[in-house]
């Protein structure tokens, strides 16, 4: 065996959109080890400009391996075994024999070489790299070409000294990087061992958790807002991030915090510092991708893009103070919901009609009332993602008693399933009146996701349903709310299924065995999943669950449609009368206290007890005791639904 | 400090010195540089093409009477379109901002993604906004599509926001006192236009004529691109030209009465589909033109 060689791979694109970069890389990862290449640890990195795997321990060779080649049977005449041998370029002696289910034949054991892993690499790479996944892609060098998410400008492949050698795009690897944009050289000369040491010499940062550690080392001496997500935004958006501090008039501070800080975190990226108290205070942390701002011109600049920002937002909050929510209700005659749904002023009158019917109370019905007025004031046109939170504002100002403000502030949420749901009762009934609309609707004139497609967002609406109906603590019959759509219907099972498994960790199977005792109240189905996992670590619930699945089948089998009464007089005595005397005297009882007991009785019946009795009368009873049997203990969950191992 | 006509001067220099034609901006109204034809039709079709021009941008809905300091009627955006893209687009970008005197060893720059699209058009593109020390001073895009048809060779369209770029380079918080040249500032060239244009916008601007307008361009459009026929001897000869200023004249108009409120939520995206297949009809007879009479078109 050869020396093992480290392997380098460096994609040099233009800039990538930040967020697809982790999964971009995982995706490179996945498909290098696809190859089947021995190596020992591969390390994955990228910025906005390059996306990099470099691996150790790769041999440069294959291992060689044999061929068994078959040659002519034994019997075969002279000439046709000498053919054979010169056709494979060897002697008759180098061939043994070896008896095969055929007869005895020639077997010729072909030595192959190890391929060199270079060609390997050389032939594999421009699939391995176009067969990134990345959301959207594009053309670059015309129709019909490769598609990338950025255009790719150069390509580092070294396997040891060597550069893997192919072309992709109409651009060959080689051994040349580029440094940062304008700081660092164009053409910069690697080898695996230097590689991160000359990119840093050309300020690039290889490593995203150093530039993030190092945008958040920064921010450490200052009392910013914490928000991790911006960090790795802004990591991944720079090669060479540096913090800057920039102020602005403190006269900003009279408009609302959430519109200041809408404005520096989502349209300029920018962190928001906080005074005394929590409050605002009137400066920003911006990270910049140089290493420093002597002059200023970086931080002055900024200062004045975000003056103007905030000037916009100042004219568009007084503007929108001279009219009402109220009284922009009317308003909403002219702002369309979806063309097949009408306008928003039909759809907020059947929010307050369904807030009433989910149990609201005259808070949660204004609220409703006054829930999409917002839509209509030039500070959402402008911020579209302040929709709720500028209507719960101004409401606020405009006197709605807190109730009112704070449910028309929250009813978007829960936007994500890391999100919370709104903070009183009002506002989670509004919620819940707004998607609920929206789902029937849609359902209604078949707006209905399907695959990836989900123009209306129908899943996160749903998923928010049952996340505020679960969390909220609402005992309301969530299949009575669907208005009777079997198509919804199936959609909210997939949605409850999800949330409980995935959101809140329960077994799958335990969700299912719950949920087939019903599912209607979620605040039940839920006290339900909690029982079922405790009683899990019980010894006896595995047994007793696979004895259930075993009395379904037997039902099954049987045709067994139910109905009548046990008669005590056909029982025999023995293991079926000890069942039933069991069933008698736990009967009514949770399950967890019956558990214990009840197992082993259900064991010896199975054991002792034929339940195909050959007398008609006596099976027919005997059926009847185990689907009352199974009818007691299911009414917290199908257990023939929970997969056991034995 | 540089006057924005010098400003404009310099790129356009620049651009020439990289074989650009250098066109005056196109004779109709438009609400941005990608409508000309000389993006719209040249980006679509195999023949290489390189051009850059000023084309005064006309957005009647951001009007604001010339008093916001950063919001114009009408503003000014330089259009680069550069077929194919050649590999080092970037490159020759940032050095266009270097050739304004921005040195970005002390500046900020990053590309943040955003895809421009265009629904009108039938257009769209794979690209970013540049942000210069957090200011959106550019738009680069990748076209993919235009009227709706795949693009044989991909062009870079770069769009440089002049007043802005030309507001930061002077340091100045409005627009409208900016230096324009020749001891004139930006309000003195300007304000009236904005003024007047924005009182006709939002407040006299008679309704039913322009809806009349609208349906006298769009009829003229389709009557003429009824009448194209992709097998004719003489197809070269057929004025998709000026059925391309028909669709210009009734997309400017659609914004007009959108400013003015005439357009409910529901009529808009009816109204953007009426001009839309009126734009992707142009194109595809344009492609059909062209392949047809590629020598002729050359010469």
């Amino acid at each position: 065996m050869s020396a093992l060689l480290p392997f380098l791979l460096e994609i040099g694109t233009e800039e990538i959109p930040d967020w697809m970069i982790p999964g971009a890389l995982e995706n490179l990862r996945l498909l290098f080890e696809k190859l089947d290449i021995p190596h020992e640890e591969i390390r994955l990195d990228a910025t906005p400009r390059r996306l990099v795997l470099r691996a150790t321990g790769l041999p440069a060779r294959q291992a060689d391996s044999e061929e068994r080649i078959l040659g002519p049977a034994k019997s075969a005449p002279a000439q046709a075994v000498a053919g054979f041998a010169r056709k494979q370029g060897i002697q008759p002696e180098d061939m043994v024999v070896e008896s095969t289910p055929k007869g005895e034949y020639y077997v010729f054991y072909k030595k192959v070489a190890g391929r060199q892993t270079r060609d390997i690499l050389a032939e594999a790479l421009p699939g391995v790299i176009l067969g990134i996944y990345f959301p959207k892609t594009m053309y670059w060098t015309g129709k019909g070409g490769p598609r990338f998410i950025r255009p790719i400008r150069w390509i580092v492949a070294l396997l040891g000294e060597d550069i893997v050698p192919f072309t992709l795009a109409g651009v060959r690897s080689g051994a040349l990087t580029s440094g940062h944009r304008r700081l660092g050289a164009r053409e910069i000369a690697v080898t695996c061992a230097d590689y991160e040491q000359r990119l840093r010499d050309h300020c690039v940062i290889l490593s995203f958790q150093e530039r993030s550690g190092r945008i958040a080392e920064q921010l450490a001496a200052i009392d910013v807002r914490p928000d991790p997500g911006l960090i790795r935004k802004l990591a991944y958006l720079t090669e060479f991030p540096t913090t800057i501090r920039g102020g602005f008039d403190p006269e900003f501070l009279a408009l609302p915090d959430e519109v200041l800080a809408t404005v520096m975190r989502h349209h300029q990226n920018y962190f928001s510092v906080t005074g005394p108290g929590g409050k605002l205070a009137p400066e920003f942390v911006a990270v910049m991708n140089i290493e420093s701002d002597p002059e200023g011109f970086v931080r002055r600049g900024n200062e004045r893009v975000l003056r103007a920002r905030f000037n916009d937002a100042r004219f568009f909050w007084e503007t929108d103070q001279k009219k009402t929510l109220a009284a922009r209700k009317a308003d909403l005659a002219h702002v369309t919901f979806q063309a097949k749904l009408g306008t928003y002023l039909e759809k907020v009158e059947r929010m307050m009609t369904l807030a009433a019917e989910l149990g609201g109370d005259a808070h949660a019905v204004r609220a409703a009332e006054l829930s999409k007025c917002d839509l209509t004031t030039e500070l959402v046109k402008e911020f579209t993602e302040l929709q709720g939170v500028v209507g719960g504002l101004y409401a606020r100002v405009q006197g709605e008693p807190e109730p009112v403000w704070q449910a028309i502030y929250d009813h978007y949420k829960p936007e994500s399933m890391d999100d919370s749901i709104p903070r009183n009762r009002a506002g989670q009934i509004v919620a819940l009146a707004d998607k609920l609309d929206t789902l029937r609707g849609c359902f209604r004139v078949g707006l209905i996701p399907s695959g990836s497609r989900d123009p209306y967002a129908l899943r996160r609406a749903a998923q928010g349903v049952v996340k505020i109906l679960a969390e909220g603590k609402l005992e309301l019959p969530l299949l009575d709310l669907l208005g009777g759509d079997a198509g919804l219907r199936a959609f909210f099972e997939e949605r409850v299924k999800y949330y409980f498994k995935e959101i809140r960790g329960f077994a799958y199977d335990e969700v299912n065995a719950c949920m087939a005792a019903g599912w209607s109240n979620l605040v039940d189905l839920e006290a339900r999943l909690v029982r079922v996992r405790s009683l899990r670590d019980s010894a006896d619930f595995e047994p007793l669950a696979a004895s259930f699945k075993r009395i379904r089948n037997i039902l099954e089998q049987a045709k067994f449609t139910g109905g009548g009464a046990i008669d005590p007089a056909l029982l025999e005595p023995g293991p079926e009368r000890d069942l039933y005397d069991e069933f008698l005297r736990t009967s009514g009882q949770p399950i967890e206290s019956a558990i214990s007991s009840l197992r082993p009785k259900v064991d010896l019946f199975f054991d002792k007890v034929l339940v195909n009795a050959p007398d008609q009368k006596i099976r027919s009873n005997r059926l009847t005791l185990l689907s009352t049997l199974l009818a007691e203990f299911s009414t917290i969950a199908d257990f023939s639904e929970i997969v056991t191992n034995s | 400090m540089q006057s924005f006509q010098e400003i404009i001067l310099t790129l356009k220099r620049y651009w020439a010195q990289r074989d650009c034609v250098i066109q005056e901006p196109y004779d109709v109204e438009v609400g941005a540089g990608t409508m000309c034809p000389e993006t719209f039709l040249r980006v679509l079709g195999p023949d290489p093409y390189r051009v850059a021009y000023v084309q005064p941008s006309r957005r009647p809905a951001d009007g604001r009477y010339g008093d916001n300091p950063n919001r114009l009627y009408k503003h000014s955006q330089l259009q680069v379109i550069l077929k194919p893209a050649p590999e080092d687009i970037i490159e020759q970008y940032l050095g266009s901002l270097e050739a304004i005197g921005i040195d970005l060893r002390k500046h900020d720059i990053k590309f943040e993604e955003d895809n421009w699209e265009a629904p009108t058009l039938g257009a769209w593109g794979i690209g970013w906004q540049v942000m210069l020390d957090g200011l959106e001073i550019s738009q680069f895009t990748y076209f993919q599509q235009c009227g709706g048809i795949d693009l044989d060779l991909i062009p870079a369209e770069l769009t440089y926001g002049l007043e802005r770029l030309t507001a930061f380079l002077q340091v100045k918080d409005s627009v409208y006192d900016i230096d324009w040249g020749g001891g004139f500032s930006y309000r003195h060239v300007r304000y009236m236009d904005e003024l007047q244009y924005s009182v006709y916008n939002f407040e006299m601007a008679d309704i039913p004529t322009l809806w009349q307008l609208f349906d006298l361009h769009e009829g003229e459009a389709g009557r003429l691109l009824g009448l194209y026929d992709p097998k004719s001897p003489d197809k070269k000869r057929f004025p998709l030209l000026p059925a391309y200023d028909q669709v210009l004249k009734c997309s400017n108009l659609f914004n007009t009465l959108d400013a003015r409120g005439a357009i409910s939520v529901t009529e808009r995206q009816a109204v953007i589909q009426r001009v839309r297949k009126m734009a992707v009809a142009v194109a595809q007879a344009w492609v059909d033109q062209q392949s047809g009479a590629p020598a002729e078109v050359a010469q």
